[in-house]
Protein backbone atom coordinates (compact mmCIF):
# COMPACT_ATOMS: atom_id res chain seq x y z
CA UNK A 1 0.00 0.00 0.00
CA UNK A 2 1.45 3.53 -0.87
CA UNK A 3 1.66 6.32 0.80
CA UNK A 4 -1.11 8.62 0.70
CA UNK A 5 -2.56 12.16 2.04
CA UNK A 6 -5.54 14.09 2.17
CA UNK A 7 -6.80 17.55 1.24
CA UNK A 8 -7.17 18.10 5.43
CA UNK A 9 -3.70 16.86 6.26
CA UNK A 10 -1.85 18.80 3.40
CA UNK A 11 -3.97 21.57 4.85
CA UNK A 12 -3.07 20.99 8.58
CA UNK A 13 0.47 21.40 7.47
CA UNK A 14 -0.04 24.57 5.42
CA UNK A 15 -1.59 26.19 8.27
CA UNK A 16 1.41 25.51 10.71
CA UNK A 17 3.85 26.70 8.17
CA UNK A 18 4.93 23.07 7.92
CA UNK A 19 4.16 22.17 4.39
CA UNK A 20 6.77 21.16 1.61
CA UNK A 21 5.45 23.48 -1.43
CA UNK A 22 8.01 22.77 -4.98
CA UNK A 23 6.92 24.24 -8.34
CA UNK A 24 6.54 21.69 -11.31
CA UNK A 25 9.98 22.54 -12.28
CA UNK A 26 11.58 21.76 -8.74
CA UNK A 27 9.76 18.36 -8.81
CA UNK A 28 11.43 17.32 -11.55
CA UNK A 29 14.71 17.08 -10.25
CA UNK A 30 13.13 16.34 -6.57
CA UNK A 31 12.24 13.13 -8.28
CA UNK A 32 15.27 12.19 -10.15
CA UNK A 33 17.33 13.06 -6.81
CA UNK A 34 15.15 10.84 -4.07
CA UNK A 35 12.73 8.62 -6.41
CA UNK A 36 9.04 8.81 -6.70
CA UNK A 37 8.08 6.85 -3.50
CA UNK A 38 10.31 9.38 -1.61
CA UNK A 39 8.98 12.43 -2.99
CA UNK A 40 5.57 11.46 -2.70
CA UNK A 41 6.22 11.20 0.76
CA UNK A 42 7.48 14.61 1.62
CA UNK A 43 6.29 17.13 -1.07
CA UNK A 44 2.68 18.17 -0.12
CA UNK A 45 2.27 20.95 -2.59
CA UNK A 46 3.75 21.13 -6.35
CA UNK A 47 2.59 24.51 -7.99
CA UNK A 48 1.79 25.15 -11.59
CA UNK A 49 1.90 28.00 -13.50
CA UNK A 50 0.69 30.11 -17.41
CA UNK A 51 0.45 33.50 -18.87
CA UNK A 52 -0.44 34.17 -22.47
CA UNK A 53 -2.62 35.25 -24.32
CA UNK A 54 -6.32 34.13 -22.93
CA UNK A 55 -9.03 35.49 -25.64
CA UNK A 56 -11.92 34.12 -23.47
CA UNK A 57 -11.49 36.56 -20.61
CA UNK A 58 -13.75 39.44 -19.58
CA UNK A 59 -15.14 41.25 -16.21
CA UNK A 60 -18.40 41.44 -14.77
CA UNK A 61 -19.02 44.76 -13.01
CA UNK A 62 -22.01 46.41 -11.21
CA UNK A 63 -21.71 50.09 -11.67
CA UNK A 64 -24.51 51.16 -8.76
CA UNK A 65 -26.61 53.71 -9.64
CA UNK A 66 -26.95 56.74 -11.18
CA UNK A 67 -29.30 59.64 -9.85
CA UNK A 68 -31.88 59.30 -11.44
CA UNK A 69 -31.74 55.67 -11.99
CA UNK A 70 -30.88 54.22 -15.16
CA UNK A 71 -31.66 50.50 -17.39
CA UNK A 72 -28.19 50.58 -19.38
CA UNK A 73 -28.90 49.52 -22.91
CA UNK A 74 -25.47 49.90 -24.29
CA UNK A 75 -22.48 50.63 -22.04
CA UNK A 76 -18.93 51.76 -23.18
CA UNK A 77 -15.79 52.10 -20.90
CA UNK A 78 -13.04 54.35 -23.10
CA UNK A 79 -14.96 53.57 -26.29
CA UNK A 80 -15.12 49.81 -25.76
CA UNK A 81 -18.68 48.34 -25.59
CA UNK A 82 -19.60 46.37 -22.30
CA UNK A 83 -22.23 43.45 -22.75
CA UNK A 84 -25.08 44.68 -20.81
CA UNK A 85 -28.48 42.60 -21.95
CA UNK A 86 -28.47 41.70 -18.05
CA UNK A 87 -29.87 44.21 -15.16
CA UNK A 88 -29.82 47.32 -15.31
CA UNK A 89 -26.22 48.19 -14.32
CA UNK A 90 -24.68 44.98 -14.80
CA UNK A 91 -22.68 44.60 -17.37
CA UNK A 92 -19.98 42.39 -18.73
CA UNK A 93 -16.65 43.46 -20.69
CA UNK A 94 -15.05 40.81 -23.00
CA UNK A 95 -11.25 40.99 -23.23
CA UNK A 96 -11.73 40.72 -27.25
CA UNK A 97 -13.99 43.87 -27.62
CA UNK A 98 -12.90 46.61 -30.00
CA UNK A 99 -14.13 50.35 -29.78
CA UNK A 100 -16.03 50.85 -32.40
CA UNK A 101 -13.91 53.69 -34.11
CA UNK A 102 -11.15 50.83 -34.70
CA UNK A 103 -10.30 50.66 -38.42
CA UNK A 104 -9.87 46.23 -37.68
CA UNK A 105 -8.61 45.04 -40.59
CA UNK A 106 -9.96 47.53 -43.29
CA UNK A 107 -6.20 48.88 -43.43
CA UNK A 108 -4.68 45.08 -43.14
CA UNK A 109 -3.07 44.13 -40.97
CA UNK A 110 -4.70 46.01 -38.20
CA UNK A 111 -2.95 47.48 -35.68
CA UNK A 112 -5.64 46.76 -32.67
CA UNK A 113 -3.79 48.83 -30.75
CA UNK A 114 -6.77 49.20 -27.72
CA UNK A 115 -9.46 46.40 -26.23
CA UNK A 116 -11.64 45.08 -23.69
CA UNK A 117 -8.21 43.90 -22.07
CA UNK A 118 -6.25 47.24 -22.21
CA UNK A 119 -9.88 48.31 -20.37
CA UNK A 120 -9.55 45.43 -17.86
CA UNK A 121 -5.86 46.44 -17.47
CA UNK A 122 -6.12 50.28 -16.98
CA UNK A 123 -9.23 49.17 -14.70
CA UNK A 124 -7.09 47.16 -12.56
CA UNK A 125 -3.96 49.53 -12.41
CA UNK A 126 -6.64 51.99 -10.70
CA UNK A 127 -6.76 54.46 -13.87
CA UNK A 128 -9.63 56.76 -14.51
CA UNK A 129 -12.19 54.97 -17.12
CA UNK A 130 -14.62 57.06 -19.36
CA UNK A 131 -18.22 55.60 -18.76
CA UNK A 132 -20.63 56.17 -21.62
CA UNK A 133 -24.27 54.68 -21.35
CA UNK A 134 -27.44 54.91 -23.21
CA UNK A 135 -31.12 53.94 -22.55
CA UNK A 136 -34.38 54.28 -24.05
CA UNK A 137 -35.94 55.18 -20.04
CA UNK A 138 -38.56 53.38 -18.14
CA UNK A 139 -40.64 54.56 -15.02
CA UNK A 140 -38.72 52.92 -12.92
CA UNK A 141 -35.19 53.88 -14.45
CA UNK A 142 -35.86 57.13 -16.18
CA UNK A 143 -32.16 58.38 -17.12
CA UNK A 144 -31.35 57.97 -20.65
CA UNK A 145 -28.01 59.23 -21.16
CA UNK A 146 -25.19 58.77 -18.96
CA UNK A 147 -21.45 60.23 -19.07
CA UNK A 148 -18.85 59.76 -16.46
CA UNK A 149 -15.18 59.22 -15.23
CA UNK A 150 -14.56 55.97 -12.39
CA UNK A 151 -12.07 53.51 -11.50
CA UNK A 152 -12.33 50.54 -9.63
CA UNK A 153 -12.58 51.85 -6.38
CA UNK A 154 -16.24 53.46 -7.67
CA UNK A 155 -18.18 50.38 -8.18
CA UNK A 156 -19.80 48.11 -6.13
CA UNK A 157 -18.47 44.76 -7.78
CA UNK A 158 -16.30 43.67 -10.57
CA UNK A 159 -15.52 39.78 -11.13
CA UNK A 160 -12.93 38.41 -13.60
CA UNK A 161 -15.09 35.76 -15.36
CA UNK A 162 -13.08 33.85 -18.17
CA UNK A 163 -14.90 31.22 -19.76
CA UNK A 164 -11.80 29.76 -20.81
CA UNK A 165 -8.63 29.82 -19.57
CA UNK A 166 -5.88 28.10 -19.08
CA UNK A 167 -5.77 25.32 -22.57
CA UNK A 168 -4.55 21.82 -21.69
CA UNK A 169 -1.84 22.08 -24.66
CA UNK A 170 -2.03 23.65 -27.96
CA UNK A 171 -1.01 23.69 -31.53
CA UNK A 172 2.14 24.64 -32.91
CA UNK A 173 1.46 27.45 -35.57
CA UNK A 174 3.14 27.04 -39.42
CA UNK A 175 2.81 28.83 -42.23
CA UNK A 176 2.39 26.91 -45.52
CA UNK A 177 1.13 29.31 -47.57
CA UNK A 178 3.41 32.31 -49.50
CA UNK A 179 2.21 35.33 -47.98
CA UNK A 180 2.52 36.25 -44.36
CA UNK A 181 -0.06 35.21 -41.93
CA UNK A 182 -1.33 37.52 -39.32
CA UNK A 183 -3.12 35.30 -36.78
CA UNK A 184 -3.97 34.83 -32.83
CA UNK A 185 -0.76 33.07 -32.93
CA UNK A 186 1.26 35.84 -34.03
CA UNK A 187 3.45 36.38 -37.50
CA UNK A 188 3.42 33.45 -39.32
CA UNK A 189 6.41 33.83 -42.25
CA UNK A 190 5.22 32.38 -45.60
CA UNK A 191 7.07 28.94 -46.10
CA UNK A 192 7.43 27.82 -43.11
CA UNK A 193 9.34 30.58 -41.90
CA UNK A 194 8.63 29.62 -38.08
CA UNK A 195 6.42 27.99 -35.84
CA UNK A 196 4.46 29.84 -33.16
CA UNK A 197 3.71 28.05 -30.46
CA UNK A 198 1.85 28.64 -26.61
CA UNK A 199 1.91 27.34 -23.11
CA UNK A 200 4.23 26.96 -20.68
CA UNK A 201 4.47 23.10 -20.96
CA UNK A 202 5.71 21.43 -17.62
CA UNK A 203 4.67 24.64 -16.06
CA UNK A 204 1.16 24.23 -17.17
CA UNK A 205 -1.38 23.60 -14.88
CA UNK A 206 -3.64 20.80 -16.69
CA UNK A 207 -0.19 19.09 -18.70
CA UNK A 208 0.53 18.48 -14.36
CA UNK A 209 -2.92 16.87 -13.59
CA UNK A 210 -3.90 15.38 -17.31
CA UNK A 211 -6.76 13.31 -15.93
CA UNK A 212 -7.72 16.33 -13.32
CA UNK A 213 -7.51 14.39 -10.66
CA UNK A 214 -7.29 17.44 -8.48
CA UNK A 215 -8.27 20.23 -10.37
CA UNK A 216 -11.89 20.75 -10.83
CA UNK A 217 -14.95 22.73 -9.76
CA UNK A 218 -14.07 25.08 -6.28
CA UNK A 219 -10.54 24.47 -6.65
CA UNK A 220 -8.74 27.95 -5.39
CA UNK A 221 -5.79 29.41 -7.82
CA UNK A 222 -4.30 32.44 -8.18
CA UNK A 223 -5.62 34.46 -10.64
CA UNK A 224 -4.75 37.62 -12.27
CA UNK A 225 -2.29 38.06 -9.00
CA UNK A 226 -5.35 37.60 -6.65
CA UNK A 227 -7.23 34.32 -5.37
CA UNK A 228 -9.64 32.52 -7.67
CA UNK A 229 -11.56 29.44 -8.01
CA UNK A 230 -12.20 27.05 -10.65
CA UNK A 231 -16.09 27.44 -11.73
CA UNK A 232 -16.89 25.14 -14.16
CA UNK A 233 -14.75 23.10 -17.19
CA UNK A 234 -14.10 25.75 -19.57
CA UNK A 235 -15.46 25.98 -23.09
CA UNK A 236 -14.24 23.75 -26.22
CA UNK A 237 -13.50 21.30 -23.03
CA UNK A 238 -12.66 18.10 -24.80
CA UNK A 239 -10.92 15.80 -22.65
CA UNK A 240 -11.54 12.84 -25.69
CA UNK A 241 -8.12 12.84 -26.98
CA UNK A 242 -5.25 11.59 -28.20
CA UNK A 243 -2.72 11.03 -25.32
CA UNK A 244 0.58 9.81 -24.71
CA UNK A 245 1.07 7.29 -22.51
CA UNK A 246 2.09 9.34 -19.68
CA UNK A 247 -1.56 10.94 -19.76
CA UNK A 248 -0.83 13.95 -21.17
CA UNK A 249 -2.73 15.21 -24.15
CA UNK A 250 -0.93 15.32 -27.62
CA UNK A 251 -3.90 17.94 -29.26
CA UNK A 252 -5.76 20.83 -27.15
CA UNK A 253 -7.70 19.11 -24.77
CA UNK A 254 -9.15 20.13 -21.16
CA UNK A 255 -9.86 23.85 -20.83
CA UNK A 256 -11.29 25.69 -17.14
CA UNK A 257 -13.58 28.58 -16.99
CA UNK A 258 -12.53 30.39 -13.94
CA UNK A 259 -13.35 32.99 -11.17
CA UNK A 260 -12.19 35.74 -8.91
CA UNK A 261 -12.05 39.37 -7.54
CA UNK A 262 -10.94 41.82 -9.77
CA UNK A 263 -10.37 44.40 -6.99
CA UNK A 264 -7.74 41.64 -5.85
CA UNK A 265 -5.85 41.40 -8.78
CA UNK A 266 -2.52 42.86 -10.05
CA UNK A 267 -2.09 45.16 -13.91
CA UNK A 268 1.11 42.93 -13.85
CA UNK A 269 -0.73 39.55 -14.19
CA UNK A 270 -3.69 40.74 -16.49
CA UNK A 271 -1.70 42.81 -19.65
CA UNK A 272 -3.58 44.47 -22.30
CA UNK A 273 -2.34 42.45 -25.62
CA UNK A 274 -2.61 43.71 -28.99
CA UNK A 275 -2.08 40.97 -32.08
CA UNK A 276 -1.43 42.74 -35.82
CA UNK A 277 -4.12 41.96 -38.06
CA UNK A 278 -5.74 39.43 -35.45
CA UNK A 279 -7.65 41.41 -32.64
CA UNK A 280 -6.91 42.63 -29.12
CA UNK A 281 -6.85 40.10 -26.46
CA UNK A 282 -5.44 39.70 -22.57
CA UNK A 283 -2.81 38.11 -21.19
CA UNK A 284 -3.83 36.28 -17.80
CA UNK A 285 -1.78 34.69 -15.28
CA UNK A 286 -2.81 31.28 -13.92
CA UNK A 287 -1.04 29.26 -11.39
CA UNK A 288 -2.74 26.25 -9.78
CA UNK A 289 -1.83 23.99 -6.74
CA UNK A 290 -1.45 20.23 -7.28
CA UNK A 291 -1.83 18.64 -3.57
CA UNK A 292 0.08 15.71 -3.67
CA UNK A 293 -2.18 12.97 -2.71
CA UNK A 294 -0.12 10.02 -3.82
CA UNK A 295 2.22 8.95 -5.82
CA UNK A 296 0.42 8.81 -8.95
CA UNK A 297 -0.56 12.42 -8.95
CA UNK A 298 3.04 13.18 -7.91
CA UNK A 299 4.11 11.40 -11.08
CA UNK A 300 1.84 13.28 -13.38
CA UNK A 301 3.23 16.36 -12.04
CA UNK A 302 7.13 15.21 -12.32
CA UNK A 303 6.05 15.77 -16.36
CA UNK A 304 8.97 17.06 -18.13
CA UNK A 305 9.29 19.19 -21.35
CA UNK A 306 11.08 16.64 -23.74
CA UNK A 307 7.46 14.16 -22.54
CA UNK A 308 5.25 16.71 -23.93
CA UNK A 309 4.10 16.77 -27.49
CA UNK A 310 1.75 18.87 -29.79
CA UNK A 311 0.15 18.98 -33.07
CA UNK A 312 2.31 21.32 -35.73
CA UNK A 313 -0.64 22.85 -37.69
CA UNK A 314 -0.96 24.66 -40.87
CA UNK A 315 -3.02 28.40 -40.37
CA UNK A 316 -2.57 28.85 -44.20
CA UNK A 317 -5.03 25.95 -45.12
CA UNK A 318 -5.35 23.37 -42.49
CA UNK A 319 -6.90 24.90 -39.52
CA UNK A 320 -9.29 28.12 -41.38
CA UNK A 321 -10.49 25.64 -43.68
CA UNK A 322 -10.51 22.83 -41.30
CA UNK A 323 -7.88 20.95 -43.91
CA UNK A 324 -6.31 17.63 -42.74
CA UNK A 325 -2.84 18.24 -43.21
CA UNK A 326 -0.37 15.98 -41.23
CA UNK A 327 2.82 17.95 -40.16
CA UNK A 328 3.65 15.85 -36.94
CA UNK A 329 4.39 16.55 -34.04
CA UNK A 330 6.58 19.52 -31.92
CA UNK A 331 8.18 18.76 -28.83
CA UNK A 332 8.40 21.12 -25.86
CA UNK A 333 11.59 20.60 -25.55
CA UNK A 334 12.55 21.57 -28.55
CA UNK A 335 10.41 24.51 -28.95
CA UNK A 336 11.63 26.01 -26.32
CA UNK A 337 15.34 25.40 -27.97
CA UNK A 338 14.36 27.74 -30.32
CA UNK A 339 14.04 25.54 -33.44
CA UNK A 340 12.40 22.24 -34.64
CA UNK A 341 12.99 20.05 -37.05
CA UNK A 342 9.85 20.21 -39.79
CA UNK A 343 9.63 17.57 -42.60
CA UNK A 344 13.91 18.19 -42.94
CA UNK A 345 13.32 21.71 -42.21
CA UNK A 346 14.69 23.90 -39.07
CA UNK A 347 11.72 26.20 -38.71
CA UNK A 348 12.84 28.95 -35.86
CA UNK A 349 10.11 29.18 -32.80
CA UNK A 350 8.16 31.61 -31.67
CA UNK A 351 6.80 31.93 -28.47
CA UNK A 352 3.53 33.04 -27.57
CA UNK A 353 3.22 32.43 -23.98
CA UNK A 354 5.85 34.26 -21.64
CA UNK A 355 7.87 30.59 -19.58
CA UNK A 356 9.96 33.59 -17.30
CA UNK A 357 6.12 34.90 -16.23
CA UNK A 358 4.92 31.34 -15.83
CA UNK A 359 7.74 30.20 -13.20
CA UNK A 360 7.25 33.63 -11.54
CA UNK A 361 3.32 32.75 -10.43
CA UNK A 362 4.43 28.87 -9.59
CA UNK A 363 6.67 30.37 -7.42
CA UNK A 364 4.33 33.53 -5.75
CA UNK A 365 2.05 30.45 -5.74
CA UNK A 366 4.48 28.58 -3.54
CA UNK A 367 5.24 31.26 -1.45
CA UNK A 368 1.72 31.85 -0.90
CA UNK A 369 0.64 28.27 0.34
CA UNK A 370 4.48 27.91 2.44
CA UNK A 371 3.53 30.95 4.24
CA UNK A 372 0.39 29.54 4.86
CA UNK A 373 -1.57 32.39 3.24
CA UNK A 374 -3.49 30.17 0.86
CA UNK A 375 -4.95 26.70 1.64
CA UNK A 376 -5.80 23.66 -1.11
CA UNK A 377 -9.45 23.06 -1.88
CA UNK A 378 -11.13 20.10 -2.84
CA UNK A 379 -13.26 20.34 -5.52
CA UNK A 380 -16.86 19.78 -4.76
CA UNK A 381 -17.29 18.42 -8.41
CA UNK A 382 -14.76 16.80 -10.68
CA UNK A 383 -14.31 17.86 -14.18
CA UNK A 384 -15.39 15.57 -17.02
CA UNK A 385 -12.50 13.25 -18.03
CA UNK A 386 -11.78 11.30 -21.09
CA UNK A 387 -14.43 9.07 -20.19
CA UNK A 388 -17.22 11.30 -20.42
CA UNK A 389 -16.86 11.05 -24.28
CA UNK A 390 -17.78 14.61 -25.24
CA UNK A 391 -17.93 15.27 -28.86
CA UNK A 392 -16.08 18.31 -30.13
CA UNK A 393 -19.09 19.66 -31.99
CA UNK A 394 -19.31 22.16 -35.01
CA UNK A 395 -22.00 24.97 -36.22
CA UNK A 396 -24.72 22.82 -38.19
CA UNK A 397 -24.67 24.04 -41.73
CA UNK A 398 -28.06 24.30 -42.83
CA UNK A 399 -30.47 26.98 -44.26
CA UNK A 400 -33.56 28.82 -42.69
CA UNK A 401 -36.29 28.27 -45.36
CA UNK A 402 -39.15 30.56 -46.00
CA UNK A 403 -37.82 33.09 -43.46
CA UNK A 404 -39.00 31.35 -40.87
CA UNK A 405 -35.82 32.05 -38.20
CA UNK A 406 -37.38 31.67 -34.80
CA UNK A 407 -39.24 28.88 -33.16
CA UNK A 408 -43.16 30.00 -33.97
CA UNK A 409 -44.86 28.63 -31.05
CA UNK A 410 -42.45 30.53 -28.81
CA UNK A 411 -42.65 34.03 -30.45
CA UNK A 412 -46.37 33.67 -31.41
CA UNK A 413 -47.03 32.78 -28.19
CA UNK A 414 -48.07 35.32 -26.58
CA UNK B 1 35.86 57.27 -38.57
CA UNK B 2 32.61 55.17 -38.67
CA UNK B 3 29.00 55.43 -39.31
CA UNK B 4 26.07 53.53 -40.32
CA UNK B 5 24.36 54.44 -43.18
CA UNK B 6 21.38 53.77 -45.33
CA UNK B 7 22.08 53.80 -49.14
CA UNK B 8 19.09 54.19 -51.95
CA UNK B 9 19.71 52.68 -55.26
CA UNK B 10 17.49 53.05 -58.00
CA UNK B 11 17.33 50.29 -60.35
CA UNK B 12 20.32 51.39 -62.97
CA UNK B 13 22.87 51.70 -59.78
CA UNK B 14 22.50 48.29 -58.38
CA UNK B 15 23.84 47.09 -61.57
CA UNK B 16 27.37 48.51 -59.90
CA UNK B 17 29.91 46.88 -58.13
CA UNK B 18 29.69 49.68 -55.36
CA UNK B 19 30.82 47.89 -52.73
CA UNK B 20 33.81 46.30 -54.47
CA UNK B 21 34.93 50.01 -55.54
CA UNK B 22 34.16 50.99 -51.75
CA UNK B 23 37.01 48.66 -50.32
CA UNK B 24 39.53 48.06 -53.26
CA UNK B 25 39.33 52.13 -54.22
CA UNK B 26 38.51 53.92 -51.13
CA UNK B 27 39.97 51.48 -48.21
CA UNK B 28 36.89 51.44 -46.87
CA UNK B 29 35.48 48.52 -44.81
CA UNK B 30 32.05 47.49 -45.48
CA UNK B 31 29.82 45.71 -42.96
CA UNK B 32 26.63 44.98 -44.20
CA UNK B 33 24.25 45.07 -41.78
CA UNK B 34 20.94 44.76 -44.45
CA UNK B 35 20.05 44.75 -47.88
CA UNK B 36 17.09 44.88 -49.94
CA UNK B 37 18.57 44.39 -53.78
CA UNK B 38 16.85 42.92 -56.86
CA UNK B 39 17.70 42.95 -60.31
CA UNK B 40 15.80 45.69 -62.27
CA UNK B 41 14.64 46.99 -59.05
CA UNK B 42 15.14 50.14 -56.50
CA UNK B 43 16.80 48.79 -52.91
CA UNK B 44 18.67 49.70 -49.82
CA UNK B 45 21.56 48.29 -47.93
CA UNK B 46 22.40 49.45 -44.41
CA UNK B 47 25.94 49.24 -43.75
CA UNK B 48 28.39 50.40 -41.12
CA UNK B 49 31.41 51.91 -43.05
CA UNK B 50 34.69 52.26 -41.31
CA UNK B 51 37.52 53.83 -42.81
CA UNK B 52 40.23 57.21 -42.34
CA UNK B 53 38.64 60.58 -42.61
CA UNK B 54 39.65 61.34 -46.45
CA UNK B 55 38.70 57.73 -47.51
CA UNK B 56 35.64 57.79 -46.04
CA UNK B 57 34.86 61.23 -47.20
CA UNK B 58 35.93 60.65 -50.84
CA UNK B 59 33.75 57.19 -50.51
CA UNK B 60 30.89 59.22 -49.70
CA UNK B 61 31.48 61.59 -52.48
CA UNK B 62 31.55 58.46 -55.08
CA UNK B 63 28.54 57.40 -53.88
CA UNK B 64 26.65 60.35 -54.47
CA UNK B 65 28.41 61.20 -57.73
CA UNK B 66 27.08 57.88 -58.63
CA UNK B 67 23.24 59.56 -57.93
CA UNK B 68 22.94 56.53 -54.77
CA UNK B 69 21.18 58.44 -52.04
CA UNK B 70 23.09 58.14 -48.72
CA UNK B 71 21.83 59.02 -44.75
CA UNK B 72 22.64 57.94 -41.99
CA UNK B 73 20.77 55.52 -39.80
CA UNK B 74 19.12 57.44 -37.89
CA UNK B 75 16.37 55.38 -36.38
CA UNK B 76 16.74 53.56 -33.03
CA UNK B 77 14.60 51.19 -31.58
CA UNK B 78 13.48 51.25 -28.36
CA UNK B 79 12.76 47.86 -25.97
CA UNK B 80 10.88 49.01 -22.79
CA UNK B 81 11.10 46.57 -20.05
CA UNK B 82 8.45 47.32 -17.80
CA UNK B 83 6.05 46.83 -20.52
CA UNK B 84 7.50 43.65 -21.35
CA UNK B 85 5.85 40.17 -20.18
CA UNK B 86 9.06 38.07 -21.47
CA UNK B 87 6.89 36.09 -24.10
CA UNK B 88 9.67 35.80 -26.23
CA UNK B 89 8.24 36.54 -30.03
CA UNK B 90 10.73 39.44 -30.73
CA UNK B 91 13.65 37.08 -30.47
CA UNK B 92 12.52 34.65 -33.33
CA UNK B 93 12.44 37.67 -35.63
CA UNK B 94 14.91 39.73 -35.05
CA UNK B 95 17.96 38.76 -37.60
CA UNK B 96 21.01 40.30 -35.58
CA UNK B 97 20.35 38.78 -32.23
CA UNK B 98 19.59 42.25 -31.15
CA UNK B 99 16.51 40.94 -28.94
CA UNK B 100 17.95 37.46 -27.59
CA UNK B 101 16.44 35.10 -25.48
CA UNK B 102 18.60 33.00 -23.03
CA UNK B 103 17.09 29.21 -23.30
CA UNK B 104 18.20 28.97 -19.88
CA UNK B 105 15.87 32.04 -18.11
CA UNK B 106 13.93 31.95 -21.31
CA UNK B 107 14.14 35.49 -20.51
CA UNK B 108 14.92 38.71 -23.22
CA UNK B 109 17.44 40.98 -23.58
CA UNK B 110 18.20 44.22 -26.22
CA UNK B 111 21.44 45.25 -27.45
CA UNK B 112 20.85 48.37 -29.14
CA UNK B 113 24.33 47.77 -30.85
CA UNK B 114 23.40 44.67 -32.60
CA UNK B 115 20.02 46.13 -33.77
CA UNK B 116 20.14 47.27 -37.61
CA UNK B 117 16.51 48.65 -37.37
CA UNK B 118 14.90 46.33 -39.57
CA UNK B 119 11.13 46.63 -37.65
CA UNK B 120 10.59 42.82 -37.44
CA UNK B 121 9.93 42.90 -34.08
CA UNK B 122 7.85 46.23 -33.84
CA UNK B 123 4.78 44.36 -35.50
CA UNK B 124 5.09 41.09 -33.68
CA UNK B 125 5.12 42.30 -30.04
CA UNK B 126 1.65 42.18 -28.30
CA UNK B 127 2.14 44.40 -25.29
CA UNK B 128 4.29 47.12 -28.20
CA UNK B 129 7.02 47.53 -25.92
CA UNK B 130 9.06 47.83 -28.63
CA UNK B 131 9.01 50.89 -30.42
CA UNK B 132 10.64 52.57 -33.26
CA UNK B 133 12.61 56.36 -32.24
CA UNK B 134 13.59 59.02 -35.17
CA UNK B 135 17.30 60.08 -33.28
CA UNK B 136 19.34 62.53 -34.28
CA UNK B 137 23.08 60.71 -35.19
CA UNK B 138 26.56 61.96 -36.00
CA UNK B 139 25.59 62.93 -40.03
CA UNK B 140 27.29 61.55 -42.46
Amino acid sequence: MSYTKTYEEINEKIKKGQAVVVTAEEVIDIVEEKGYAQAAREIDVVTTGTFGPMCSSGVFINFGHSNPRIKMKKVWLNGVEAYTGIAAVDAYLGAAQLPESDPENKVYPGRFSYGGGHVIQDLVAGKEIRLEAIAYGTDCYPNRKLETIITLDDVNEAFMFNPRNAYQNYNCAVNLGDRPLYTYMGILRPRLGNAAYSTSGQLSPLLNDPHYKTIGIGTRIFLGGGIGYVSWNGTQHHPNVLRGENGVPQTPAGTLSVIGDLKQMDPNWLVGLSYIGYGATIAVGIGIPIPILDEEILHYTAVKDEDIYCPIVDYFEGYPYKKNIDLGLANFKELKSGRININGKMVVTTPQSSYPRARKIASILKEWIAAGKFEISRPVQMLPGADANIDFKSIPDRRPVNGIVFNSSRMGGK
Amino acid sequence: MKNRIVLYFSAAQSEQPIIYRLVKEYDLVVNILKANINPQKEGLMVMELTGEKDNYEAGISYLSSLGVSCEPLSETVMWDETLCIQCGACASFCPTEALFMDRESMEISFENSKCVVCGMCLDCCPTRAITLHFDVREAV
